[in-house]
């Protein structure tokens, strides 16, 4: 039973960082940062409950804050390049916080222990939700439930103008500009809110886990934020979701059975899955049929 | 309305445009024309913002907007339509033109959060009542992309009248339309003209603009080599010169 509610709390977080990556990719940008913010999110919150002592939620919304700044601060620079200049920006991004966190020291004494980062031996000891006597259910439970608010968020957006105006820039700068929207607003704007989500998505990682490291917020994972939305669809957050599940659920846990073998079909099967439904999993037309299914005429 | 002194781009040694005067009276439907390469959708980007100008001003209604960005010029009552038409394909007709209603939205300074997230009464009735002029109500839900060419450009037009411009540019509205649909384009602009809206309009299409302009200019490498009535320009030496090699 502990298995399976391990695996949903990565797929939790997993969801949470396909979906920063979600929000950006909307504006057209593709960003490898988003481990960098994850990470920021990550240090951030566990140090602020390990070695502040503050409330969980608190902590976690402070990390999530700090990684949106950064964000922020990244997203201003990163505007005036675009396609692979962006990529190789943002890889470079994710690559400057993990040597940072390599080399970062800050332990303070803990009755006999010594507690707080500790450069490339990492953060041990966040021990929250075990000290608070939170079993795997309630983390579980709690993850899903910070997943579900994020989602709501973006499913409403996404139906707004707001999220319109997104895809739009997305699809033609020239054009969304010559509708009266303010590109660098907009894409500030998305990077923001994606830094947020993925300090969010490291703040809950960091606590499940009790014990983070730079090593586990490296360019790898930038890629999966990235594969989950495309590989789901830039249509709807459940695209995102489905491609969670497809990949941490089935195919990482489900194809155990096949042992080494395991790894070449993951590839393999990401390959055929993105040849038959090169828009994604869940793309526009999909989305669209079911709209009209289940819904009454919006407008 | 609008009026342009002593524009000039420059893209290294090639005068795209060159010192180009031009004065654009309110209510007009002013032509742009010109063989091509003679500088005609570079005066359009130009007047959008899209480029920047090498020298000279451009001024909207006596304001100097010539280093305003893009989507400020918007907001200041500059809309237009591309050559090549240039909607977003993955959304909605109807939020095509949710976002350029955006515009008209901010110039009236709306609340932000009606603005972005809530569906604000009177931006519904407006964008329901340009799809009904454009003769698309019943496709509001369809994906721009999966429109027909003919309603996709009826589309851009409509996204362009959403943010309620005083100046509307249209590039080449007419390209690869078949003679019914130039008919119905040829009664739209009128229609948009009388409803207060200064239109200048780029075409080949002789005929059109030919019958609707109110003026015209025409353009040759960069410069204006004529200004006037269409039967004025229709007679100048220059014009004929230029489209159809001097005659010797």
């Amino acid at each position: 039973m502990d298995f399976y509610l391990g695996l949903l709390q990565i797929m939790g977080v997993h969801t949470l960082l396909g979906l920063s990556a979600y929000v950006v990719l909307q504006t057209g940008q593709v960003s490898l940062a988003q481990a960098g913010f994850m990470a920021i999110g990550a240090y951030i919150a566990a140090m602020l409950t390990v070695l502040s002592g503050w409330p969980l939620i608190a902590a976690l919304i402070a990390g999530a804050l700090v990684a949106g700044l950064t964000a922020c601060l990244v997203g201003f620079p990163a505007l005036r390049v675009h396609g692979l200049m962006l990529v190789v920006a943002t890889i470079a991004f994710t690559e400057i916080v993990r040597l940072f966190f390599f080399n970062f020291d800050y332990q303070i004494a803990r009755g006999s222990l010594r507690v707080g980062p500790l450069g490339g031996e990492g953060f041990r000891q966040i021990r929250y939700f075990p000290e608070n006597g939170w079993t795997t259910l309630h983390v579980a439970i709690f993850i899903w439930t910070v997943v579900a608010l994020v989602m709501a968020a973006l499913w409403w957006m996404d139906r707004s103008r707001a999220g319109a105006v997104l895809r739009a820039v997305g699809e033609d700068e020239i054009a969304a500009q010559s509708c009266g929207i303010n590109l660098t607003a907009v894409k500030v704007s998305a990077m923001t809110a994606g830094g947020a989500i993925a300090g969010l998505a490291g703040g809950l990682y960091a606590h499940y886990t009790t014990h983070i490291e730079q090593s586990n917020f490296t360019i790898l994972l930038a890629t999966f934020a990235i594969a989950y939305p495309i590989l789901g669809g830039l249509s709807s957050v459940f695209g995102t979701v489905a491609a969670v599940i497809f990949i941490q659920g089935f195919l990482v846990e489900g194809l155990r059975f096949l042992g080494d073998w395991r790894n070449l079909l993951f590839g393999a099967l990401i390959v055929l899955v993105m040849n038959i439904r090169p828009s994604g999993l869940l793309d526009a037309r999909t989305m669209a049929t079911l709209r009209r299914l289940f819904s009454r005429k919006e407008h | 309305m609008l009026e342009l002194s002593k524009l000039s781009k420059h893209f290294g040694g090639v005068r795209a445009v060159d010192s180009l005067d031009l004065k654009i009276e309110p209510g007009q439907i002013f032509g742009l024309i010109g063989p091509n390469g003679s500088g005609k959708s570079t005066t359009v980007n130009l007047i959008t913002g899209l480029l920047g100008v090498t020298h000279g001003s451009i001024k909207l209604a006596g304001e100097e907007i010539t280093n305003l960005p893009t989507h400020v010029r918007l907001e200041n009552g500059i809309a237009r339509t591309f050559q090549n038409i240039r909607l977003f394909g993955q959304l909605t007709v109807w939020q095509n033109l949710w976002v350029a209603e955006n515009a008209r939205a901010q110039r009236e300074r709306s609340s932000f959060l009606s603005r972005w997230l809530g569906g604000e009464r009177g931006a519904r009735a407006r964008i329901t009542r340009a799809l009904e002029f454009s003769g698309l109500a019943d496709k509001a839900d369809e994906l721009a992309a999966n429109l027909a060419f003919g309603e996709q450009r009826r589309l851009e037009l409509a996204r362009a009248l959403a943010a309620e411009p005083k100046l509307l540019l249209l590039d080449e509205p007419a390209a690869g339309m078949n003679p019914e649909e130039i008919g119905a384009l040829d009664d739209r602009i009128r229609q948009i003209r009388d409803s207060g809206i200064t239109v200048l309009l780029i075409e080949h299409h002789m005929e059109l603009i030919m019958a609707i302009a109110d003026r015209i200019a025409v353009l040759n490498f960069g410069q204006k080599i004529a200004e006037g009535t269409p039967a004025e320009v229709q007679a100048h030496p220059a014009v004929r010169e230029a489209y159809l090699g001097a005659a010797d």
